[in-house]
């Protein structure tokens, strides 16, 4: 962005926004101090009247106390939430991505209707409706089974409108070569299509699996028995609980969150890109 | 993807066996290639979002109660059951003001963010890396942390700690329903999980902006509020849309936050419930109750789809005055 601005202005406007922007930063960060200084701190440090900015002593046990804590399967729970949010996250590709392409390049008839149909659902946050999905899996059987509550979000209208909108824009004549040589649309897509399209695939895929990661009322509502509970089901049942050791819940808190931490240090500009092509999407 | 695309690609190359197989092979048979392709999501959203849908609204002229195959009709009954329920139309109440606080401060916020941290050379990369940090944390997370470190009602919560510092006694955050402290602890969540990502958005239309725009302003001698009132502002109105509508619809689906922090010893205080937190309870507390919970989801949608065209039109049409 060029601004053209005199310089007298331009160095107080920059020592001001400086201070605003080291101070809103701080703000930001001081969450993430919390739960990490507070993970490591003993229960009896924490619950005294003064507040420390550093544990007196810092306390590793918090971790190996959690994962031995029978009240919490703190274990079983991430394994859960890995499994969901690796497959939710494959399926929605594999699925949005081939109807993307449908739409977008195998001219139909009544692909039009069909694209309104998909479009309209848009309209509905998937949350509104969670008392009916509810009853459709509780009628299929499938409460408190990873079924219930991997397969019902596979279906997203919005990474398919995605993928159609992105596909529209991939170049055509690639793939008529492709055609040219003999490869059908199955075999263009795959080996054409899709190797070229990593990078937005690598956008919906990260905001995808974060999505899934930290989904809170369809496991909620569907993850009912303990085998079946997501980190964030297990966080929460953990906060609302009679007696919660405080310690042991920030440590909880730490050990959710560190995947996604380190996703965000590897990858955080697929993820800044799938939040651009979803934020836009509203548009 | 390597590997699917690989097995994928030989299995429909290999000589065809089947008639199917043979016009499979060239792209001639477009029907049959657009069902294999769109076939699978379709059939996907027919069963857990049409049919859902569906039922639902069949549901909500039951009466059913730990049921899901009634057999007593009631008419609109639940639905004005729904609408004359006090505690129903309180969740509306309550989700107009959260969505009256929440949607301009976020919107304000964000642009604000966005705005800085676009003008800002030196270490812009870490400055954005932190507003969008909590993007990666769930509203559990996020609740957790406001509920038992900062708001928590000891000493030691750090905003009591900051206020004892200025000999302020210890607020009561979230015990109390009067004075509603709790919309502070709620809204300043939602206020952390949300800027950075809406920041992005604004980053990314700041960005599309032309510079030759603020290169004609400079010449013409506008300055600051100037060229952000009559160059950013009109040049962001696509994201601002965009922007605004999800805001809303996400204040409508408030969940997480509400239920994490409010909820104690698994009960709920009977105030501050927005309709999601209304709904689960009543559909699926010990209750049970699909007909009323199906009549108030299909009022929601009801509103939601509404709000949703009704502000896409207002914004387009001002678009087209612009």
């Amino acid at each position: 962005m060029a601004i053209v601005r005199s310089k007298r202005q331009s160095r107080t406007a920059g020592w001001a926004r400086y201070s605003a922007l080291v101070v809103a930063a701080l703000l930001f960060l001081v969450p993430f101090y919390l739960v990490v200084r507070s993970a490591f701190m003993r229960e009896q440090d924490l619950s005294s009247p003064d507040f420390h900015w550093l544990p007196p002593t810092w306390n590793t046990a918090n971790l190996t106390d959690l994962f031995a804590n029978p009240a919490i399967p703190m274990a079983r729970a991430l394994l859960n939430s890995g499994l969901i949010a690796v497959t939710q996250t494959v399926g929605v590709l594999v699925v949005s991505g081939l109807a993307g392409y449908g739409l977008a390049r195998i001219p139909y008839r009544r692909s039009n209707a069909v694209f309104y149909a998909i479009t309209a659902t848009l309209l509905i946050p998937a949350a509104v409706t969670f008392v009916p999905s509810f009853v459709l899996v509780s009628t299929l059987g499938w409460i408190s089974t990873l079924r219930g509550l991997i397969i019902p979000g596979l279906f997203q209208a919005l990474a398919t409108f995605l993928f159609r909108q992105f596909f529209l824009g991939f170049p055509k004549e690639i793939e008529e070569a492709a055609f040219i040589d003999g490869l059908s649309y199955w075999g263009s897509f795959w080996r054409i299509v899709v190797p070229n399209s990593m990078g937005f695939v690598a956008a919906i895929g990260t905001i995808t699996f974060i999505g899934s990661w930290n989904a809170f009322l369809w496991p909620l509502v569907i993850g009912r028995d303990q085998e079946s509970w997501t980190v964030q089901i297990a966080l929460s049942t953990f906060l609302t609980a009679q007696s919660v050791q405080v310690s042991q819940l920030f440590m909880a808190a730490l050990v959710a969150i560190l995947p996604l931490l380190l996703m965000f240090l590897f990858l955080q500009r697929w993820i800044v890109e799938g939040v651009e092509r979803t934020g836009i999407a509203g548009d | 993807m390597p590997t699917p695309a690989d097995a994928s690609g030989t299995a429909s190359t290999r000589p065809p066996h089947l008639p199917l197989g043979r016009r499979l092979r060239g792209y001639q048979n477009r029907n049959v290639w657009f069902w294999l392709f769109v076939g699978p999501f379709v059939l996907g959203l027919v069963v857990f979002v049409y049919v859902p849908i569906a039922w639902s609204v069949y549901l909500s002229f039951f009466d059913s109660y730990n049921t899901v195959t009634p057999t007593q009709f009631v008419g609109v009954g639940n639905y004005l059951d729904m609408l004359r329920d006090p505690a129903f139309r309180s969740s509306l109440l309550t989700f107009v003001l959260f969505a009256l606080f929440i949607v301009p401060t976020t919107f304000a916020l964000s642009l604000g963010a966005a705005l800085l941290v676009a003008r800002t050379r030196f270490m812009q990369a870490f400055f954005r890396s932190v507003f969008f940090l909590p993007t990666a944390c769930s509203y559990v997370v996020a609740a957790l942390v406001w509920k038992m470190s900062i708001f928590s009602g000891i000493r030691s919560g750090l905003a009591n700690a900051v206020l004892g510092w200025f000999g302020v006694d210890s607020i009561p955050w979230l015990s109390l329903a009067d004075p509603p402290w709790y919309w502070l602890v709620i809204v300043t969540a939602r206020l952390w999980l949300q800027i950075g990502f809406y920041m992005i958005l604004f980053l990314a239309g700041i960005q599309r902006i032309s510079p030759t725009l603020y290169e004609a302003a400079a010449i013409d001698g506008a300055e600051g509020w100037k060229v952000f009132r009559h160059i950013t502002l009109p040049q962001l109105r696509a994201t601002s849309t965009a922007v605004l509508l999800l805001l809303l619809v996400n204040a409508f689906q408030a969940f997480d936050e509400f239920y994490n922090i409010l909820s104690t010893f698994g009960t709920y205080p009977p105030y501050a419930r927005p309709p999601l937190v209304y709904l689960y309870y009543t559909a699926l507390g010990s209750g049970q109750d699909f007909g009323h919970g199906s009549a108030g989801a299909v009022i929601l949608t009801l509103i939601i789809a509404i709000v949703a065209v009704v502000q896409g039109r207002l914004l387009r049409i001002g678009e087209r005055d612009a």
